[in-house]
């Protein structure tokens, strides 16, 4: 009671200081706080991409590959599926429910998905939401598209616009611009993958395909697209395929059929397994990153340490003073430990500020360019631990200086040899 | 109130691999009593003040203050009492920059339930002592310590030793960074505010020119036997 404002008027007095003091505490906390944030959210927002799924099969490649580029579109499948295996395999009888992909295409930087309604009617994301329609409906025809929320928003598109595929995904991508899409539906957000994707049927990719030839178009026989209804457009082949099981328990006996699938060699995935060996293989640089953000959260407190340390020079005169006035060294050692500890919380509640400021800032950008999904919850129980962690060591660091003036508060005693 | 204000016997005191720098059979101030010590820095009079504010304890001998012995006391009842019963005024740099004069002076009340409790009003007590000291507590009380001149922060600091009344108020060169005009004024004020509260002063100085105005003046050679050296 006697000590916080004199120590509170202390600070004051040395504001330069204390102020950078702060703001590299607060600076490293916040650090610490948003690598912790970040990694949560990505893994909460990957979690919850696919939560009804079953299995995802593909060409046979690595499990955390399928997983990357048939759900979050990252990188690019090495083979494909025929269409054949996918239809046997979607009849067998504990298989609920079957969602074909076929990916390869694109429209303005985002990623067209062919699959059929199915889709729409299955796929889950988060806590087993359905996907929604904001407006429209589900693709009819063979040139309709569905878009995803971030699509319509980022492009200003909205029900009866048309858009022109372009084939593969650079940026000088030859269009599709002889067969044109009608949107027909936009999604509501779900904040996964699907915002940034445009939604076809496989029909069409395979219409848009038709006069394709290994990646080229054949010169000279061009089809229209209206001759192009008029084909057979089963495909012949998919990038991979989602399965719902009619029991869970199913997953694992199923996944090894599938991996010893005589016909063609495939891959099955078990979600939530297939995520776990992604993280086992993040989990090296997050943690890195981790260490390197409480290190600076250390270094930190070094500075506070530090500029303690100096300030106990000038400052014998005053623990003199206060110890002439009857104070017991126990008062000059918790002076400097409590300004240690003020110095660290406002430091560690400025980074607390800082970090919603950035994530209110941040957070428009990570949705485009990573479609990560960061939110303005309250700090979780691991933050909190966290920002104790930094008090405690907050604490400790001014006990430091608080023992050096206690012992020099006893052997000056009342005279201060300057 | 028959226990006089500081009693030393046979004090002897050394620091650590040092021949004995003090050693004093005896040396009193009865209450009421203005004492000056003199003697040449180097003389071991700001060891002398550390003894008998209880911060150093004597190798051997007894000091005892208002009929307490120091050496019965604990190292936080020495504290306690020191805040209690004693004032103290250094040489200079006797404030806390960052607070103002007047939060200076009630500073010392706050270690201090008993001299709270005699400066009645803490504030109004510290704005009075501040007057009596010749400053103008409107002008100055609010203002930082360092931006008073030397002068005044050394009246600000006799304020904060008297205020709550304290029975005994040690002073070690106080007035050695004023001209002898400030330093004379310096001196009647402090001398009427411990006359009015029937405090002791022992005023510890190496200027000899100061002794017709004590009652009564030691010089610190004449009483000590230990090895101080000349400074």
């Amino acid at each position: 009671m006697t000590l916080l404002p004199l120590a509170w008027k202390s600070l004051v007095n040395r504001r330069f200081a204390a102020l950078l003091t702060v703001a590299t505490i607060a600076l490293s906390v916040a650090l610490l706080l948003g690598v912790q944030r970040v990694r949560d959210q990505a893994r909460q927002s990957f979690a919850s991409t696919v939560s009804g799924t079953d299995l995802i099969v593909g060409a046979r490649s690595g499990p955390v590959n399928l997983l990357l580029y048939s759900i979050f579109h990252i990188g690019d499948a090495t083979n494909n599926v025929s269409f054949a295996s996918y239809r046997q395999i979607a009849a067998w009888p504990e298989v609920e429910w079957a969602v074909p992909l076929s990916l390869g295409d694109s429209h303005r930087g985002f990623r067209v998905v062919g699959t059929n309604a199915n889709f729409f009617q299955h796929y889950r994301y988060g806590a087993k939401h359905a996907l929604e329609f904001a407006a429209g409906a589900p693709f009819a025809d063979v040139y309709d598209a569905v878009i995803g929320a971030q699509v319509a928003d980022k492009l200003g598109y909205g029900v009866g616009e048309n858009i022109v595929l372009a084939h593969g995904l650079g940026a000088l991508a030859e269009q599709h611009a002889d067969k044109p899409f009608r949107v027909v539906g936009v999604l509501a957000p779900t904040g996964t993958p699907v915002d940034a994707s445009v939604f076809v049927g496989l029909d069409a990719v395979e219409a848009l395909h038709a006069d394709w030839q290994s990646g080229m178009r054949l010169p000279g026989s061009e089809i229209s697209a209206d001759a192009a209804r008029r084909l057979d457009l089963t495909p012949k082949a998919i990038t991979a395929f989602l399965l719902g099981l009619k029991s869970r328990g199913a997953s694992f006996a199923l996944q090894r059929r599938i991996d010893d699938f005589r016909d063609e060699p495939l891959l099955a995935i078990i979600p939530g397994v297939a995520l776990q060996q992604l993280w086992g293989l993040v989990g090296v640089a997050e943690n890195a990153l981790l260490v390197v953000s409480a290190l600076v959260v250390l270094a930190g407190l070094l500075g506070m340490l530090t500029a303690l340390v100096t300030t106990l020079n000038e400052r014998r005169r005053e623990m003199a003073v206060l110890r002439a006035l009857g104070a017991h060294p126990r008062v000059v050692f918790g002076l400097l430990a409590l300004e240690a500890l003020l110095l660290t919380l406002c430091g560690a509640a400025l980074g607390v500020a800082l970090l919603y400021a950035g994530l209110v800032l941040g957070r428009g950008f990570a949705q485009a360019h990573y479609g990560l999904q960061l939110m303005l919850d309250a700090p979780g129980a691991r933050e909190l631990v966290l920002l104790g962690a930094v008090c405690c060591g907050g604490l400790v660091a001014g006990a430091i200086p608080g023992w050096f003036a206690y012992r020099r508060a006893l052997a000056d005693g009342l005279s201060v040899r300057i | 109130m028959t226990d006089p204000a500081i009693d030393l016997a046979g004090l002897t005191f050394a620091w650590p691999a040092q021949p004995p720098l003090l050693d004093i059979p005896s040396l009193r101030v009865a209450r009421g009593e203005r004492v000056l010590l003199q003697g040449p820095s180097g003389s071991g009079k700001s060891t002398l003040l550390g003894l008998l504010g209880g911060v150093l304890a004597p190798r051997s001998g007894r000091i005892a203050l208002l009929g307490t012995d120091l050496a019965g006391l604990s190292m936080a009842a020495r504290d306690r009492f020191r805040a209690d019963h004693i004032g103290i005024v250094f040489q200079q740099f006797n404030l806390l920059p960052f607070l103002s004069a007047l939060e200076n002076v009630t500073l010392a009340c706050r270690f201090s339930a008993r001299r709270t409790q005699r400066a009645g009003n803490a504030a109004a007590e510290a704005r009075r002592l501040i007057a009596a000291l010749g400053l103008d507590p409107d002008a100055l009380g609010t203002r930082s310590a360092r931006e008073l001149s030397v002068g005044q922060q050394q009246r600000v600091a006799a304020a904060r030793a008297l205020i709550g009344a304290p029975e005994i108020v040690i002073a070690d060169e106080p007035t050695s960074a004023l001209d002898a005009d400030a330093r004379d004024a310096f001196l009647a004020l402090l001398f009427a505010e411990c006359a009015r509260a029937g405090t002791s002063l022992l005023f510890v100085s190496h200027d000899a020119a100061l002794a017709p105005l004590f009652e009564r003046s030691v010089r610190l050679a004449d009483i000590n036997h230990g090895t101080a050296l000349p400074a």
